[in-house]
């Protein structure tokens, strides 16, 4: 069925999964309970449901997989916004904004049965060792309670999970140290990076290849990648991993997954979670028990989940006896330059990069963060979006179209930011979602050592465009950064339980059998996109969880 | 440019739609007869996909096109005709589409005393500015001006430039939207 609008609200009809007939009473005698089926919820569901009770809770619905090309279509057209391509907003979603910088967390996030991997990027790099060493080999930042080499083999597993295409480190002098090449060969450099590769080896900069949860070539049974160019936000060909694939994989090995039941808090005695009581879209509210619980549910909606338990026996919030819950709340900051070429480019032919410059990454010290570089393949308009807006038709848009594409080129960059105290996710007092829970409010704040390293990005993208020849037409800098939609840092982990809320098994301090399986546990973000370590981390959750029980 | 076949199945794949149900059932209906017979399976239990006339709604949509579509651009009649095999597939947007359509042939009719596909082109276009498609930003829960510039303007600027030949117009062969390979992006200018 065609048409943007004929897209489902994704709460109701579609496949009849969705619709109110579906059975989404508690699971009897579970094993373990798992909130949120993202990438993280849906790795640890399939890690343990073979041989344990699990059941999944999610509070967005379960998108009809046919959908997608109208989502798609969405994407495409100026009527709609990119949180309506997934059918994010509404009470439902609602927010408040109320530190010293604007997040547009509904552009940021995805609720429902695939979480943000729907409409992620799916660029998957490991973080680097000085990265889990902040505090010890650059002066700031704690250190993480777990080192590179803990997490290696759960990196090496999480490739070979999500499937990831790479150069193997090979062509990547600057790359952590890895034991076995990625699961496929890594996609080949663009028109653009090959003129972009000719600059860098003036400047003396080097050019690698970079790993993208994407398929160069058929893996698990998905497609290789097609072209559709339209990867952030919809991949309709399914070569860009999406959690949807373990969730259906855990589904498949008996796991239960039931969709539109927020949980709206977990219920609790001194020192375990009983039960989380949850939603469902008849007005019923039901109360799943386990033996343990995963909280999965990304880093704005975890540790609001954890302030809405409070008791008496956790007054500020469950698991939060640090204090540290829905602090720290981080992410990575945006650098960016572009321009134009006299001369072809050849842009907007696929949705993701293929080539990056991680040179600059370790040298990060008290006063730069680390960063990294990207070089866009999708830099400028894609002439089918300018079609769909402007007042000319005819031979004049031809024009339009001819002038404002063909050669453009941009660079990009993630730049880390400290975690602060004062950066955080509350509840807010005034304002609550269509359940009549508070709503999350976020202060987000940047330190000084994120935006003079942000001018430091900007240097050297400049110095690679002009020695392209580019005329360059826009700089992202400290005053025109934003976020990369990468939320961190909000339930940190740490040896010390006054320090952190979890520990460096990702286990809750306070409660024994309760874990957190989320990007939220980063004691520091370093400045690689997160989802292979927050894979990484939900697959050493999941043997943690197997073992205890 | 000569618009083909593949590029009209490329539109409809960017767009979510392969035509293939939709073109076997008006054919058959075709075969059958009848009043429904120019109208798609869509129709079917949904007064609102009756309103206008299939032939009307496919004879306005080519003649808009011959307005918003760029000069050097040949084949548009069967490029539009198998578009609207796939579009018009009896969901929320085909009847969308039928309303719009409707609408302005009903303008045409009131302004210019002729239905749209009569109309000389210069007239077809001062009817598409005169209800202010050219202006209005696409909505399509908006006004006739937006949902005309949503189902029946873009629409076919969509198809256009989502297809190789329309992306080709441009340069660029594999346009977004367009599942043209992985292999495009690699090459150099021609």
């Amino acid at each position: 069925m065609s048409g943007a609008e004929s897209v489902g609200d994704g709460r109701s009809g579609g496949d009849g999964t969705t619709g109110d007939d579906v059975d989404r009473t508690p699971v009897p005698n579970a094993d373990v309970c798992v909130v949120g089926a993202g990438p993280a919820g849906a790795l640890v569901a399939d890690r343990l449901a073979a041989d344990r009770e699990v059941v999944v809770l999610d509070a967005g619905p379960r998108f009809d997989p046919d959908d997608r090309l109208a989502r798609r279509e969405r994407a495409i057209r100026p009527a709609y916004d990119r949180p309506d391509v997934w059918d994010v907003g509404g009470e439902r979603d609602a927010h408040e904004n109320a530190g010293e910088w604007f997040y547009p967390l509904n552009h940021a996030r995805v609720k429902g049965i695939g979480g943000s991997t729907l409409h992620w990027q799916g660029m998957v790099m490991r973080l680097h060792e000085d990265d889990f060493n902040s505090g010890t080999v650059r002066g700031v930042g704690p250190d993480w309670p777990i080192d590179y080499a803990d997490l290696r083999p759960y990196y090496a597993e999480a490739e070979r999970e999500l499937g990831v295409a790479g150069g193997s480190g090979v062509d990547n002098p600057h790359a952590p140290p890895r034991e076995e090449p990625h699961p496929m060969p890594a996609f080949e450099p663009s028109y653009s990076d090959s003129l972009f590769a000719e600059a860098c080896e003036e400047l003396g900069i080097d050019i690698h290849s970079v790993p993208n949860a994407r398929n160069s070539e058929p893996y698990d049974d998905r497609s290789p990648c097609v072209g559709y160019g339209t990867c952030q936000p919809v991949c309709p060909s399914g070569a860009k991993y999406d959690a949807t694939v373990h969730v259906d994989r855990a589904e498949a090995a008996g796991a239960t997954v039931i969709d539109r039941a927020p949980v709206q808090y977990l219920d609790h005695d001194a020192d375990r979670v009983t039960a989380a009581v949850y939603a469902t879209p008849d007005g019923g509210e039901h109360r799943q028990e386990a033996d343990a619980f995963v909280v999965a549910a990304g880093g704005v909606e975890t540790p609001r989940l954890l302030l809405l338990s409070e008791s008496e026996a956790y007054p500020d919030g469950l698991a939060n006896s640090s204090g540290a819950v829905g602090r720290f709340f981080m992410d990575h900051l945006f650098a960016g330059a572009g321009g134009t070429l006299d001369e072809p480019t050849r842009q907007n032919h696929v949705g993701f990069y293929t080539s990056a410059c991680d040179e600059f990454y370790d040298d990060a010290d008290e006063e730069r963060a680390p960063f990294k570089l990207e070089f866009f393949n999708y830099a400028g308009p894609s002439p089918v979006e300018m079609a769909l807006s402007g007042d000319d038709w005819g031979d004049p848009l031809l024009e339009r179209l001819r002038d404002g594409y063909g050669n453009h080129v941009a660079m990009g960059g993630l730049v880390e930011q400290l975690p602060r105290a004062d950066s955080r996710i509350t509840l807010d007092d005034d304002r609550v979602d269509d359940r009549g829970n508070p709503v999350p409010r976020i202060e987000w704040t940047v330190d000084d050592r994120a935006l003079s390293t942000i001018e430091r990005a900007n240097e050297v993208q400049v110095a690679i465009l002009e020695e392209l020849g580019a005329e360059v037409e826009w700089v992202a800098g400290p005053d025109a950064t934003g976020p990369a939609y990468h939320h961190m840092g909000t339930t940190r982990m740490s040896d010390d339980p006054a320090e952190g809320v979890v520990d460096p098994d990702c286990r809750t301090h306070d409660l024994e059998n309760c874990w957190i399986a989320s990007s939220s546990v980063f004691p520091t973000s370093g400045a690689m996109n997160p989802t292979l370590t927050i894979a990484a981390l939900a697959l050493r959750v999941g043997d943690g969880v197997d073992a205890w029980l | 440019m000569e618009l083909t076949r593949r590029d009209a199945v490329a539109a409809l794949a960017a767009v979510g739609a392969t035509g293939g149900v939709a073109v076997g059932v008006r054919r058959m209906q075709d075969r059958e007869g009848g009043e429904d017979a120019a109208t798609d399976g869509a129709s079917a239990g949904d007064p609102s996909d009756r309103d206008t006339n299939e032939g009307t709604v496919r004879a306005t949509m080519v003649a808009v096109a011959e307005v918003v579509y760029p000069g050097e651009v040949d084949g548009i009649d069967e490029f539009v005709d198998r578009f609207l095999d796939g579009r018009l597939d009896g969901s929320a947007h085909a009847s969308g589409l039928r309303e719009a359509v409707g609408e302005l042939a009903d303008a045409s009719q009131a302004w210019h005393d002729a239905p749209v596909e009569e109309l000389p082109a210069a007239e077809r276009e001062e009817l598409l500015r005169g209800i202010g498609a050219d202006t209005a930003d696409e909505d399509p829960d908006g006004t006739t001006a937006e949902r005309v510039r949503y189902y029946v303007v873009n629409d076919l600027l969509l198809a256009l430039y989502a297809s190789p030949t329309g992306g080709e117009l441009v340069g660029i062969e594999n346009p977004q939207g367009h599942p043209g390979g992985a292999e495009s992006y690699q090459r150099g200018p021609p």
